[in-house]
């Protein structure tokens, strides 16, 4: 699998700074998976954070007693076989999306929303963009729309043609809020992707936009 | 023991000489002083000089988290809270919380060091980075109520590492050592920014209003900061090889 397309550099940062949104983390994470030269990138910013805690001036002292009270709990043993990495695969969905998500894409209650799109809203918490998965089935277009902030979209399975570029597993396809566009899946089968988006999508068309609030798309 | 308290007071000191020029924000003028004149070090770096007294410290620190994850070691449990704690609560502090709340999040950063210490690898991180991204997400957790996603490494959907190449060949500590001297030749605005966004915990639309400028311009001063460091780790693993 070869990424061509990756999230910023100053995503990446304010994912090591954690300072993004829950459901923008958790498509960043998501690709992180799947990508490890944005794993190394995590790693520099990390490290610009354990810089950052290292010329603070130590604020008063600590009460020793915490350190009784931290080595209270038992240390964790070898791989816990929780919920968290239940099942062998293989998956569409890498962690932390399979979590969020309660299942592989083939697990969910996906909604239809019309024109050939189905989709599943994660819950994430706090304010700021919400996530959402989406399948686009092949060789459909979806309506001409723009959106009030950034629209982050990691496709998982098939690929999605944006504005002059494919997108595949693990590609990251970034439209802010001045991008107008009609992003299409590729037609050998259907797109699931995640999306982050941090405000509605404004369709262009007069259906679309009607429907929209019957389907909260 | 007591040589890695005293490490852990010089280590305090040194920090105290830089504070002057990384976090006091509107502070100008005698501590600009250090920071041209470590600028002046890092322009010329010298691979053939041995591992700074730092390297050396941050070695010892990396080496008693494996000593807490391989048997336990309650002393070396108890160096780590002592040299950390403080740091993680100022750091806390910085992010906005009260006293209280930063208290209960420093217990919670270190009952996860403790726990934890098995996943910890020397090769990915310094101790310091490792205990930072803990704090930052027990911070997520308790001050903003938000879960904080991560990859899960024994996830079989995981993608793994390929065969170790460019960045991956410089060690956590060198890789450091690398940013903490790239951090003093960036611009104040980048600097600026990367203080706003690790220490302060500031999302860039709010660094924007803080400073007065355009979402968009603390996005591009966020990306051009990230690619001096990567180039300076560039630089760094050339000299190595």
């Amino acid at each position: 699998m070869t990424i061509e397309h990756h999230p910023g550099d100053e995503l990446l940062l304010a994912y090591g700074a954690g300072t993004l949104d829950e459901a923008t983390s958790l498509l960043v994470a998501t690709h992180l998976a799947l990508c490890p030269r944005c794993r190394r990138r995590l790693d520099l910013a990390e490290s610009i954070g354990g810089e950052w805690m290292n010329r603070t001036r130590a604020n008063g002292t600590v009460d020793e007693t915490g350190i009784d009270s931290a080595m209270a709990f038992a240390p964790e043993d070898d791989e816990p076989a929780g919920p968290a990495t239940a099942g062998s695969g293989p998956f569409l969905f890498p962690q932390p999306l399979r979590g969020y998500a309660g299942g592989d894409a083939a697990d969910l209650g996906w909604r239809a929303v019309g024109g050939g799109i189905r989709q599943v809203r994660l819950k994430t918490r706090g304010k700021g963009a919400k996530a959402r998965l989406l399948s686009i089935a092949a060789g459909t277009r979806v309506p001409e729309h723009s959106h009030g902030g950034e629209e982050l979209t990691l496709v998982l399975a098939g690929s999605l043609y944006d504005r002059g570029k494919w997108y595949r597993r693990g590609d990251v396809d970034a439209a802010d809020a001045s991008v107008v566009h009609r992003p299409a899946a590729g037609p050998e089968q259907d797109c699931i992707c995640l999306a982050a988006a941090d405000a509605r999508l404004k369709f262009s068309g007069v259906i679309p936009r009607l429907l929209q609030p019957l389907h909260g798309f | 023991m007591g040589r890695v308290i005293r490490n852990a007071v010089r280590s305090v000191q040194w920090g105290m000489e830089k504070t002057g020029n990384v976090l006091g924000f509107r502070r100008r003028g005698p501590t600009r002083g250090t920071a041209v004149a470590d600028s002046a070090t890092a322009g010329a770096p010298n691979p053939g000089t041995g591992p700074s007294r730092h390297s050396a410290d941050e070695r010892t620190l990396s080496a008693r988290i494996e000593a807490v994850a391989e048997r336990s070691d309650t002393a070396a449990f108890a160096e780590l809270f002592r040299h950390f704690a403080p740091r993680v609560r100022a750091y806390l502090l910085r992010g906005g919380g009260d006293a209280g709340q930063a208290d209960d999040v420093v217990q919670d950063t270190f009952a996860t060091v403790w726990r934890k210490a098995r996943l910890y690898d020397r090769r990915r991180a310094t101790a310091a980075a490792w205990i930072f991204a803990i704090a930052r997400n027990r911070r997520i957790d308790v001050y903003r109520r938000e879960r904080r996603p991560e990859f899960d490494p024994r996830d079989p959907a995981f993608q793994p590492d390929p065969l170790p190449d460019g960045e991956r060949a410089l060690t956590a500590v060198q890789r450091a050592e690398a940013v903490r001297k790239a951090l003093n030749t960036l611009s104040e605005e980048q600097r600026d920014v990367l203080r706003l966004a690790f220490y302060e915990g500031e999302t860039y639309a709010a660094i924007a209003v803080r400073l007065g400028i355009p979402l968009g311009t603390v996005k591009s001063r966020a990306r051009l900061a990230f690619g001096h460091l990567r180039a300076a780790l560039e630089a760094r693993r050339e000299a190595l090889t």
